[in-house]
C-alpha cells in the first residue's frame, strides 16, 4: 500500500466530496478514510487514499486535483503520508 | 492513523510559518580527479560533478512535489580544491581556472552554489594552500556560484596566525574585487576554526577528506515554526518553554530526515548527516532574532540575549538529535545579520553591536556571520576580529567562523544590498584601535592545554 493524504480547504459548497471522489475513482485511487469538519462555513477535509494501483503518475493526479480545486474555488493538495507520520509519530 | 489536526498543523507550518528544508547538499569527492595537467584536471572535475549531480535538482523537485515541503536549495560541496589542485596548479591563476570549471559545472546541473573552494591550513600552509588562498579574490569576482572557505585553526592544532594575517588581506582584496556589487564576494568567503567535514550549509560547505565518494547531507530550518510554537507558552516557566522548543525541533528535524532518506534512496548515494540548524532568511517570520524576542527580550542584543540564545541552541539540539539517525555539520542556531530581519532591525536601532554578536557566537553556531563593516576597515583589524573569533572556537572546542563584508565605498549609517537569501545589512561600527603589531607576529598560537586529551 502506498498512502497519500489529500486535504481540501475552502468555502463549503454542494458536491465537494463527490467531485474529488469522482476523480479518484477515475484514476483507480482507493479512499481509505475521510474526516471532515466545517467551521464558520469553511470546509476542511482530509482523505487517506491508497495510490498503489493508480493508473497515472503522482505529478499527474496531484496536478489534476490541484486544478480541480482551482475550478471550484478550493485549495486541494495531495501529499505522500510519510511527511505527517514522520513528524507526528515516533 | 494520522488525524486531521496533525495534518493541518504540518501544512500550517509549511504555509504560514516558513517550514522548509533549507538545503540538500551533495558532497562529491574530487580526489580521484587529481592530475598533473591543469586542463585534464579541469576536464575530470567537470565530468565527475556533472555526472554525479545530474539528478540532484530533479530529485529535489520530485520530493518537494510529493511531500509538499519546499526544499529551498540544492547545492554541491567538493573536496577542498587546495588538495585537488596541488599537483596541477603552479600559481593562483591556475586555481582560478578550476574555479571557473566549478562554476560551469554548477550552472550545468542547476545548483545555485558550489562550496569547497577551500584550504585547510589550521597548522601551516603548503604552497598550494597559499596559492589557492591568494586566488580567492579573483576566483570570487569572476564566478557566480563558488563559495570559498579557509580553516585557519582548531582546538588540536592552535591558530595559524600567518593564515589569519593573510585572510584579513584576502577579505579586503575580495571586497575590492567585487566593490561594484557592494563587495558581494565576501558573502561567499568564510574563515573557520574547527570546520566540520560534513557541513551542508554555504558558504562554508566542503567535503572533508574523511568522507566517502559522494554523500547527501541535509540542512533543516524553521525559525518561524519555533517562534509560533513558543507564542503559546508566553509568560510560562523555562521548563515549559524548553519542552516546547524541543518538541518543535524534533518535528522539524523529522521532516529533514525523511527528505534526506528519500534523496539518498532515489539518487543511490549514501545519507551522511542532518544539520539541525535554525537558519533564518530576510523574510518576516523566518528570524532567529524574533524567537529571542518572543522568549522575552525587547530586542535582540539586550542584556539576556546570550543566555536566551544558549538555551535556544541547546534545546534545538536536544530535540533534534533523537529525530535523526546521524547529526552533524554545524547544528545550532545561525545568527547571520544580513539574512535575519530581526538582526537587521536591531543593528539599525543600535541595540546589537559587533561585540555583543561576538559574545553570542560563544554559545551558538557559528560565528560573526554576514556582518557588513565599513569599507575603510584595515586588513589588520579584520585579521584581529578573525583571530578573536578563532580563539573562541579553539578554546571552547566548537566551530566558529567569520564572514565579514567590508563594503568598499560605504560607511556606518549606510546599507549594503546583497539580494536574495543573502539579504541586506546596515553597516556596523568596528573598534578601530590598532592591532597590527599583534597581527604581524609570525607563526601560530599553540593549541590550548585542554586539547591534550589522550
Amino acid at each position: 500500500m502506498r498512502k497519500c493524504i489529500i486535504t481540501v480547504l475552502g468555502k463549503d459548497q454542494v458536491g465537494i466530496i463527490a467531485r474529488v471522489c469522482d476523480y479518484l475513482a477515475g484514476a483507480n485511487i482507493n479512499v481509505l478514510d475521510i474526516s471532515q469538519t466545517i467551521v464558520d462555513g469553511y470546509f476542511n477535509m482530509m482523505m487517506v487514499v491508497d495510490v498503489s494501483a493508480a493508473d497515472r503518475d503522482f505529478s499527474v493526479y496531484a496536478g489534476d486535483l490541484s486544478r480541480l480545486g482551482e475550478d471550484i474555488g478550493l485549495n486541494i493538495r495531495c501529499q505522500r503520508s510519510e511527511i505527517f507520520e514522520k513528524m507526528h509519530r515516533l | 492513523m494520522i488525524n486531521i489536526y496533525e495534518v493541518n498543523e504540518t501544512n500550517q507550518m509549511i504555509d504560514e510559518e516558513n517550514l522548509d528544508v533549507r538545503t540538500i547538499t551533495l558532497g562529491i569527492s574530487l580526489l580521484d580527479c587529481v592530475d598533473t595537467d591543469l586542463d585534464r584536471l579541469c576536464g575530470k572535475i567537470y565530468q565527475k560533478i556533472t555526472a554525479t549531480a545530474e539528478r540532484l535538482v530533479s530529485t529535489g523537485e520530485e520530493i518537494e512535489r510529493e511531500f509538499g515541503i519546499p526544499i529551498v536549495n540544492k547545492r554541491i560541496s567538493v573536496t577542498p580544491i587546495a588538495l585537488v589542485g596541488a599537483s596541477a596548479c603552479k600559481s593562483p591563476e591556475d586555481f582560478v581556472a578550476i574555479a571557473k570549471t566549478l562554476d560551469r559545472a554548477a550552472l550545468k546541473v542547476g545548483v545555485n552554489f558550489i562550496g569547497g573552494y577551500s584550504a585547510l591550513v589550521s597548522k601551516a600552509m603548503t604552497k598550494s594552500d597559499e596559492d589557492l588562498i591568494r586566488s580567492i579574490p579573483e576566483a570570487l569576482a569572476c564566478t557566480e556560484r563558488i563559495c570559498s572557505s579557509v580553516n585557519v585553526g582548531s582546538t588540536r592544532t592552535g591558530i595559524n596566525m600567518d593564515a589569519v594575517r593573510l585572510c584579513g588581506q584576502i577579505v579586503k582584496d575580495t571586497a575590492e574585487a567585487t566593490k561594484d556589487r557592494d563587495s558581494l564576494g565576501c558573502a561567499k568567503l568564510v574563515v573557520f576554526c574547527n570546520a566540520p567535514d560534513d557541513n551542508p550549509f554555504m558558504a562554508g560547505a566542503f567535503l572533508g577528506v574523511t568522507e566517502g565518494d559522494a554523500v547527501i547531507n541535509v540542512g533543516v530550518s524553521g525559525p518561524g515554526v519555533v517562534k509560533h510554537a513558543i507564542e503559546k507558552v508566553r509568560g510560562k516557566g523555562f521548563e515549559e518553554l524548553c519542552e516546547t522548543i524541543k518538541k518543535t525541533a524534533f518535528k522539524i528535524t523529522r521532516v529533514g530526515q525523511l527528505v534526506a532518506g528519500e534523496a539518498s534512496r532515489r539518487m543511490g548515494i549514501p545519507f551522511g548527516i542532518i544539520d539541525l540548524s535554525l537558519a533564518p532568511t530576510p523574510s518576516v517570520g523566518d528570524s532567529v532574532a524574533e524567537i529571542l524576542e518572543e522568549i522575552g527580550l525587547s530586542q535582540v542584543g539586550a542584556p539576556g540575549t546570550t543566555a536566551a540564545l544558549a538555551m535556544l541552541n541547546d534545546q534545538v539540539k536536544k530535540g533534534g538529535v533523537m529525530a535523526s539517525s546521524y547529526v552533524g555539520g554545524l547544528s545550532g542556531a545561525f545568527i547571520p545579520v544580513s539574512e535575519d530581519k530581526g538582526m537587521i532591525d536591531a543593528v539599525q536601532a543600535g541595540t546589537l553591536t559587533i561585540e555583543k554578536l561576538e559574545a553570542m557566537t560563544c554559545v551558538c553556531s557559528v560565528g560573526l556571520d554576514m556582518i557588513a563593516i565599513p569599507g575603510k576597515t584595515s586588513a589588520a583589524t579584520i585579521s584581529g576580529i578573525i583571530a578573536d573569533e578563532m580563539a573562541i572556537g579553539m578554546v571552547n572546542q566548537k566551530t566558529t567562523a567569520v564572514r565579514l563584508i567590508p563594503v568598499i565605498g560605504k560607511d556606518v549609517g549606510e546599507t549594503a544590498q546583497f539580494g536574495g537569501l543573502l539579504g541586506y545589512a546596515p553597516i556596523i561600527p568596528v573598534n578601530e584601535a590598532d592591532c597590527s603589531a599583534f597581527i604581524s607576529r609570525r607563526g601560530r598560537i599553540p593549541a590550548p592545554i585542554h586539547s591534550f586529551k589522550n
